[in-house]
């Protein structure tokens, strides 16, 4: 007994020793992968500790001394605490409700286009704000919005009688104006995915309505809509899971990082750029940082669940 | 979806063209703004039609020019050089991920898998970065920090590489004795060009858009500015521009067409990628589709 179970274990030593030689070439091409994984990803995630340090660049990572709490209670002392998650709760529950209707409604609208030169060309062109960078987008917002010259008061409000309005310093504009924008960008490559998935249904389904006298209307909800369901939900769930993150170009290069607007385009992103680069601030920013890791981790863990139970296959882990 | 609803699909192919215009009109406003007389700026606004024509703006680009090519360098350069490491890198712990009789693959796995559940966010990353590898103030600021390498795209390939390369094939290469390595650049490359072409195209745009990077890890020396990164730096202030200018500037020294400077600049940022968008696009839809449906 005790030999045949030595012999086994032999065996599988053997093996694994030669299977070992037979990959060792790609554990070494593999290196740079894992060294880039460790230094970008790992190192800082135990970085996060110095949330709980008072941080100093002369005396760096290692020898800066701990503090305890102290971050934290000096974070949630000032007023910027609370705006910053408001902010980035309440653009993504927007964003995420607004831009999962917009682009089901406009992939719907690609369906029924019959002609496919019109359909190549209206895809190719809805694309067109993906491919830019946030900062160009701005150049785009400030053609629009600048008060002295922007198309907006020159073109449309002045002329048909309006007062100029001053839109870099109106907070009260910034929530639609950043959602416009944030529709603006993305709603191309979100209703392609959509889109996809639409023309990936059974076509029967479709002759079956037709030859049963549906209209266009009722295939669209009795049918299309249904079938989508399972999509629309995994994809809400996976942007529950990002309900921490903010697009920082969105929040700092388009409002270009005014001051009279902070109140409505502060997310945790910006602040913890602003208290970092420009207030010199580490430990509130180290704070928020802090924060908004473990609580997007949380809420990926705790999405991921309940993908498990509802559609086993389209959870992550 | 064939047959009875005309109504619908005229509607349909209505509200598309609206949005294909909304889409597609800002830039329009762009470009005409650029070539915009600066008076009529001033006095008419940026406008889609432009009641006095002038190139002033771009022949103040082009006497800092130096500046601005030196500035798609930096970018080229930096997008090449990272495109080409990443893809790289990528596709080799993906290659070693997709062995199943890997040993140690299940740990391996969950070292790339990890990285997309949880991160470290940006200020340990810039500590990082900044103060254990110094590359601050230098083309590798621009490069490694977080546009390297992404676990998503090693998990796509490796799943792609598991499920498009016959098997069959690979054992037939083992008998005749060619090596692990030989065998992804023999079977396993060429059998997966549109995925490896999807993933590097992604990581290009990724590098040509990126001026995070810049604005966390260039501060003194600004040789290194990207086009993304001059782009703005002049958001805040036109002067930028004129600070290394030659002595031909003093033409515009006084009144500097900076209204429409700052157009023709993004014009000039803008125009490469929407010249070489068409022959990308196909991979571009494709791409949107793979990391949508996935992630």
């Amino acid at each position: 007994m005790a030999r045949t179970e030595n012999i086994r274990q032999l065996k599988t030593q053997k093996s694994t020793a030669r299977r070992l030689k037979k990959y060792a070439w790609l554990y070494v091409m593999a290196l740079p992968g894992f060294a880039y994984l460790i230094i970008n990803n790992y190192f800082p995630m135990i970085g996060l500790t110095l949330a709980f340090k008072n941080y100093s660049f002369a005396k760096g990572i290692f020898k800066s001394p701990w503090n305890g709490v102290s971050n934290f209670t000096f974070l949630f002392g000032s007023k910027w605490a609370k705006i910053m998650f408001r902010n980035t709760i309440l653009y993504n529950i927007v964003f995420i409700i607004l831009g999962t209707v917009f682009a089901i409604f406009v992939a719907i609208l690609l369906g029924e286009v019959r002609s496919s030169r019109l359909k190549q060309t209206y895809q190719t062109l809805i694309l067109i704000p993906h491919l830019i960078s946030m900062v160009l987008v701005g150049y785009l917002v400030y053609a629009v919005l600048t008060p002295n010259t922007g198309f907006m008061n020159k073109s449309i409000i002045e002329p048909l009688g309006g007062t100029a309005i001053n839109w870099y310093t109106e907070p009260k504009y910034w929530p639609f104006i950043l959602t416009i924008v944030h529709l603006w960008k993305s709603f191309g490559f979100q209703s392609i995915i959509y889109y996809a998935t639409i023309i990936g249904f059974d076509k029967t389904y479709y002759e079956a309505a037709v030859v049963d006298g549906a209209t266009v209307w009722q295939q669209i909800t009795k049918l299309t809509l249904p079938l989508l369901r399972p999509t629309v939900i995994i994809l809400l769930i996976m942007s529950l899971g990002r309900m921490f993150a903010s697009d920082f170009g969105l929040f700092y290069q388009v409002p270009m990082d005014n001051g009279a607007l902070y109140d409505v385009t502060t997310t945790i992103d910006t602040y913890v750029y602003r208290a970092l680069m420009q207030d010199h601030d580490v430990g509130r920013s180290l704070a928020a940082g802090f924060l908004q890791s473990i609580l997007g981790f949380v809420f990926v863990l705790g999405t991921n669940a309940i993908v498990r139970k509802i559609e086993p296959e389209s959870s992550l882990f | 979806m064939a047959g009875k609803g005309k109504g619908f699909r005229v509607f349909a192919n209505i509200i598309l063209s609206l949005l294909t215009l909304s889409a597609v009109l800002p830039f329009i406003l762009l470009i005409m703004s650029s070539v915009t007389s600066e008076d009529a700026i001033m006095k008419y606004g940026y406008s889609f039609f432009p009641r006095e024509f002038s190139n002033a703006a771009y022949r103040f680009l082009l006497l800092s020019s130096g500046r601005i090519l030196k500035a798609y360098g930096m970018t080229f350069l930096v997008t090449a050089i990272g495109t080409f490491v990443s893809t790289f890198i990528t596709i080799f712990v993906a290659y070693l991920l997709s062995k199943k009789d890997l040993p140690g693959r299940r740990f391996l796995t969950f070292v790339v898998f990890f990285t997309m559940l949880f991160s470290g966010g940006m200020i340990p990353t810039y500590l990082v970065w900044s103060q254990l590898m110094h590359v601050r103030d230098t083309v590798w600021g621009l490069i490694c920090p977080n546009l390297l390498m992404s676990a998503f795209n090693v998990i796509l390939i490796r799943t792609y590489f598991m499920a498009n390369v016959p098997m069959e094939i690979c054992e037939a290469a083992e008998m005749d004795s060619c090596s692990q390595a030989r065998m992804l650049f023999h079977i396993y490359l060429p059998l997966s060009k549109p995925m490896i072409a999807t993933i590097s195209l992604f990581s290009a745009l990724g590098y040509w858009n990126d001026w995070i990077n810049g604005l966390y890890y260039i501060s003194v020396k600004r040789d290194l500015y990207t086009i993304q990164n001059v782009l703005n730096a002049m958001q805040s202030s036109i002067q930028f521009l004129k600070e290394n200018a030659s002595a031909a500037m003093t033409e515009f020294a006084m009144n500097l067409p900076s209204m429409g400077v700052r157009m023709a600049i993004a014009v000039v940022a803008v125009v490469p990628i929407m010249v070489i968008y068409p022959f990308f696009q196909k991979s571009f839809v494709r791409g949107i589709v793979i990391g949508g449906v996935k992630g």
